[in-house]
Parts: C-alpha cells; sequence; structure tokens
C-alpha cells in the first residue's frame, strides 16, 4: 500500500466522464417515462441508513455492507438496496398514504465484493408495489419491467420466473426434515445443480418424488410447466402457489408480456427474503442480469407495517452495456464574439438555445486563435455581423 | 434457439484429454492435436461448438463473464474461485481428492502452518475443524513444503498418491473429493437453453460417474 496519488478513488468506485453520464441518464428517462405512465411515484432515501434497522431487514448479506460508525457508536450502512429504505419509508412518513403505494427510484447501491478490484457501486432504477398481494400485481411488475427493457431497446430478452413458495413446498412435500430442504434450497440458490441432485440422490424419498425432484432444475418452459404439476399437488400451499403462477400467466398474457417469460420451477432469489414470485432477466451480450426482482411479503412488518409488497431493480449499468439506445443529441454551437459585441450574442444565443441548440459562448480572444470548443458547429461573430 | 453456437472453455493440462474423450463419445470429436500448434480455437462447425483453451484456475471467470457459454473445469477450481456459474454436470472425469498430507513424524507445532495452492478451501476446512493455522499461499510444488521446513502440513490434489510417497508424505485427511463438472454461464443458461441441454444430456448419457438428468 503505497503513498495515494492525487488522482486516485477507492477501489471498486467509478467516474462516468460525460459520454457515459449521458447513456446512464438516457435510459433513466426512458425507464422513468413508463414508470410514470404505470403510476409509480418517485422517492429518495438516504445514503446511509442503521444497520440494525435497513441493514439488518435487507436481502444483502451482511459481510457485503459498508459498514460506518456513526458519532454516537452505532453502525450504519452505505444503503445495500433501496426494498428495505422503501419498506422503512412506506411505514414511517408514508404511514398514513392508504395502500396500495406504487413508488420508484434510480439511485445508487453499495455492495462490497470479495474481489477487491470489482465495482461495488451499483447504480438502479426500480420499482415497488405496496399493498397488493394479488396475480395482477405480479403480473404488472413483470410487464412493466418487460417494457423498461424495450424502452431501453433491448431486443430477445428472457424474464425466468420462479416461485419461492412453490419451491419450498414442492421440496417439503418430498422431504421431512426442514434441514435437508434448507440445504437443497441453498444447493438451487448457489446454480449447483449437480450438488442438488447428488443430494436428492441420497434423500430417502419414493421413487415418484425423487424423479420429480431431479427433474425440478429442468422444468423450464410456459404455462404447461404448471400443468406438469398437477398430479404432484399434495398439499394446500402447493396448490395455492400453483393457482397464483397460473393466474399471474393469465395476467401476463393479458398484458401481452407472456412472450417474455419463461417458467423456472427451480429459480431462487436471496433466500429467506422473497416469499413468492421472484424473476431476473436475460438479454444477450450481456453475461449478467440486467434485472431482478419479485415478492417479499414479510418484509413491512419489520418496520411495523404488515403488507404484501412485490418489486424489481434494474442494473442500470448492464443495462448501459447492453442498451443500443442513443439520444438524437442537441447540436452544439460554438459562437465565438468580441467583447464589444457581447450583449449581441448573448441575445443571439438565447435565439439559439430556445431552437433547441446548445450554445457555447466564447470571447474571440486574438492572442488565442486556436481555442478549440466541443461543438458541432462553430461560429465567429465578425464586427458589425448578427451572427447568423 | 437451435442454431446457437456454443463456446466452451477448456482446462489446458490433465483434463484436458480425459475431457475430449468424453466429448468424442459424446458426438463431438475434437482432436487434441488440433489445440497444438498454439492454436487458440477449435471449432465444430456442424455442431456449433467452439472451444478455446485457458488456464484451469482461469476458466470459471471466463464463464462467469460470459466469453465462453459453458466450461470444463474441475470441482477444486470451482470450490476455490466461488464464482457465479451454474454448475450443470458432473462429468465424472479426473477423478481426484483434495487431501491434508505431511510427513510421517509430523508434530502439531506451536503455530501450526498449512501450504496450499487453495488458501480458500484449506481455510475453510480447518475453520470447521476448529484449528486455527497459518494459511501460506503456494503456487506450484506445494508437496515440498514439510520437507524444506515452510509448513507442518500441506493441502493439495491427490488422485493416484505418487507425488505423496515420492517426497515421503502421507495423506492425513479427505477435504473432498474431485471430478470435472460442465458449467455453465448465467444468461447463456437461459438464452441458449436449447443447445446448451442438447449438450449436456448427450455428455450425461456417455458420464460413467455423473449424476443422469
Amino acid at each position: 500500500m503505497g503513498k495515494l496519488r492525487q488522482f486516485e478513488k477507492p477501489t471498486g468506485f467509478r467516474d462516468f466522464p460525460p459520454p457515459t453520464a449521458a447513456k446512464k441518464r438516457l435510459l433513466e428517462r426512458r425507464v422513468q417515462t413508463c414508470f410514470q405512465q404505470w403510476g409509480y411515484r418517485e422517492v429518495l432515501t438516504p445514503t446511509l441508513e442503521y444497520f440494525d434497522t435497513v441493514g439488518a431487514a435487507s436481502a444483502i448479506p451482511e459481510y457485503k455492507m459498508f459498514k460506518l460508525i456513526d458519532r454516537e457508536g452505532k453502525t450504519l450502512v452505505l444503503r445495500p438496496d433501496l426494498t428495505a429504505p422503501i419498506a422503512r419509508m412506506v411505514s414511517s412518513v408514508m404511514k398514513d398514504e392508504p395502500l396500495p403505494l406504487r413508488l420508484f427510484y434510480h439511485a445508487s447501491v453499495f455492495r462490497a465484493q470479495d474481489d477487491s478490484a470489482r465495482t461495488v457501486e451499483f447504480f438502479q432504477s426500480g420499482v415497488e408495489l405496496v399493498g397488493d398481494p394479488s396475480p395482477e400485481a405480479d403480473a404488472e411488475v413483470i410487464a412493466l419491467a418487460a417494457e423498461a427493457l424495450s424502452a431501453c431497446e433491448i431486443s430477445s430478452f428472457q424474464l425466468a420466473v420462479g416461485h419461492v413458495e412453490l419451491l419450498d413446498a414442492l421440496l417439503q412435500e418430498q422431504v421431512e426434515d426442514p434441514g435437508q430442504v434448507e440445504r437443497l434450497k441453498e444447493r438451487l440458490g448457489a446454480r449447483d445443480v449437480v450438488g442438488y441432485k447428488e443430494q436428492v440422490a441420497q434423500l430417502d424419498v419414493s421413487p415418484e418424488g425423487r424423479n420429480l425432484l431431479l427433474r425440478l432444475p429442468h422444468l423450464s418452459g410456459g404455462k404447461d410447466r404448471l400443468e406438469f404439476l398437477r398430479p404432484q399437488m399434495r398439499s394446500r400451499r402447493v396448490e395455492n402457489a400453483v393457482r397464483h403462477l397460473r393466474e399471474m400467466w393469465e395476467a401476463l398474457e393479458d398484458f401481452g408480456a407472456s412472450r417474455h417469460v419463461v417458467l423456472d420451477l427451480s429459480l431462487v432469489g436471496s433466500l429467506h427474503y422473497y416469499t413468492g414470485v421472484y424473476f431476473e432477466g436475460y438479454a444477450l451480450p450481456s453475461s449478467f442480469p440486467l434485472v431482478s426482482g419479485g415478492r417479499y411479503d414479510r418484509l413491512l412488518e419489520r418496520f411495523g407495517r404488515p403488507a404484501p409488497a412485490t418489486g424489481f431493480a434494474l442494473k442500470t449499468d448492464r443495462l448501459m452495456e447492453a442498451s443500443p439506445a442513443a439520444d438524437r443529441e442537441m447540436e452544439r454551437v460554438a459562437l465565438f464574439y468580441p467583447r464589444s459585441a457581447r450583449r449581441e450574442a448573448i441575445r443571439r444565443a438565447q435565439e439559439l438555445r430556445r431552437e433547441g441548440k446548445a450554445v457555447i459562448l466564447h470571447v474571440a480572444d486574438d492572442k488565442d486563435p486556436k481555442t478549440e470548443i466541443d461543438a458541432d458547429r462553430v461560429v465567429r461573430w465578425e464586427e458589425g455581423e448578427d451572427g447568423r | 434457439m437451435a442454431g446457437d453456437t456454443l463456446t466452451i472453455a477448456m482446462p489446458k493440462g490433465r483434463i484436458l484429454r480425459e475431457a475430449l474423450e468424453l466429448f468424442e463419445a459424446a458426438g463431438y470429436p475434437v482432436e487434441e492435436g488440433a489445440f497444438e500448434s498454439r492454436k487458440l480455437t477449435v471449432t465444430l462447425p456442424e455442431a456449433g461448438l467452439s472451444f478455446f483453451l485457458s488456464k484451469p484456475g482461469d476458466v470459471p471467470t471466463y464463464v462467469e463473464y460470459g466469453v465462453a457459454d459453458l466450461g470444463v473445469v474441475g470441482k477444486d477450481v470451482l470450490m476455490e474461485e466461488g464464482r457465479d456459474v451454474y454448475e450443470l454436470l458432473d462429468l465424472g472425469i479426473s477423478r481426484c481428492r483434495i487431501a491434508v498430507a505431511a510427513l510421517p513424524d509430523w508434530r502439531p507445532s506451536l503455530h501450526p502452518r498449512v501450504a496450499t495452492k487453495y488458501p480458500r478451501i484449506a481455510g475453510r476446512y480447518f475453520l470447521e475443524q476448529g484449528e486455527q493455522v497459518e494459511i501460506i499461499r503456494l503456487n506450484g510444488s506445494v508437496e515440498l513444503a514439510p520437507l524444506i521446513g515452510l509448513a507442518d502440513r500441506i493441502v493439495d490434489i491427490v488422485s493416484t498418491g505418487r507425488t505423496l510417497r515420492e517426497n515421503g508424505l502421507v495423506e492425513l485427511e479427505t477435504v473432498s473429493v474431485v471430478t470435472s463438472r460442465l458449467i455453465a454461464n448465467r444468461a447463456s443458461f437461459r438464452l441458449k437453453s436449447g443447445a446448451v441441454d442438447r449438450l449436456c444430456s448427450r455428455l450425461a448419457a456417455v458420464t460413467k460417474e455423473g449424476v443422469r438428468t
């Protein structure tokens, strides 16, 4: 660890020069238009939160949080996600606002990485729909995620949808030991299909049960996948979850979004956090998810206002790489004027700006005739001219 | 998406030949010699497959970042690297184990030291055993460490045990059994699922020890 050089910044944080910042802003504007058209309203939450409240309620594991100590010795975290802060907000400053609430945000989240060179500050734009347990609410956020990806000109994306409660209930129908169920879910959560199957092979279950469990990681497809489960439905929990998914699927058909959706019953998000539908969105050439979200019906009660809720976060940094979207930029005009014509030049600049151009004013200085300005067009104001 | 081409990262060295035999048995014939003469990639256009060679430890990285859709890699590397990839199939090849070894007359020292190429795996293992050890990371010739007095024990990969025997070391405990795995990028697993499933089931059909699907 040598002496810091003056230009350094903390590892994992990044600067965004104008083209990068412009791309980020462009995508944020586009998805914001979608969010607002669906009735979502913007909220802002603090960068710092208490670890014991928001930190502990977050889906992000503790070892990924940046912690600080405040003057009273309380542990603070740089917000690891927006869902927990918004749950806190809905339960406090917005506690008198009737549910359902539709909220959105653009914000950065902070997640420490094992690999120190990796990015730790991520930009997200997301929505939370609080207070609606219906399959239509799940369908709404999935359809809105699809619309937001389309607004970013992402073509042929796929949203993989799982159901945490259904998976849990299916496993519990076959496997009695809760510890085993937990380990099976952990394996699936870690995308370790080999480890999952090894464990299934060792379970003391019926041949049909084993068969079903072994097929789970390969059960992805459309609504017909739910029909496959019909003969397996032994418990009310499985039945309810299957009905919820079927109704959600039918709503997605009405939203016109089902063509983007693939059901994957082995897909799980952060365990102990999501309680129902969970989804992730992918599009080539990006190798990382562009969006993830789902239903978290147990979070709000931690803040004293029990309510079902669902939502998603778009991974803005990944979207910026994947999206071909480009804005038709304002024409940039550099207007060079002699001091003697400053008042007229400024008036002319204002006219051009009202016409929708970006105008950069610059004093034409004979001593430095080579001044370069980043502009599409250069206008030099000659003495006695009007700059047209 | 039947026309998708899959790019597969293959590990140089020990595993490569057995992996290629398995691919050949599954109907994807690639000559090991094709990778010689510094050729970087080998393609099977009819099968829609493209292979490239990399250091074994880098295979999970290539797959996580999606420059390879799939990869073949030892479970030891997966455990050590902890990358976010799908582990799809136990290929059952290059079976070996990660083991703790030492000189036959070793005694726990005051400040036990363990030399290894696998600091994460070794660290986790001794943590689970409730043992406090200092892990020393080496890049090779780990079996020398007890002989020259660098460490009292080592954690290393053992297949036949010959290297250990030649250096007068004995195997004390098995940390984990290791075979090679087929891994997939998260996005490729979904967006090229047709091609991935096809390859996966053909490989599973010829896998000796793997869990069948």
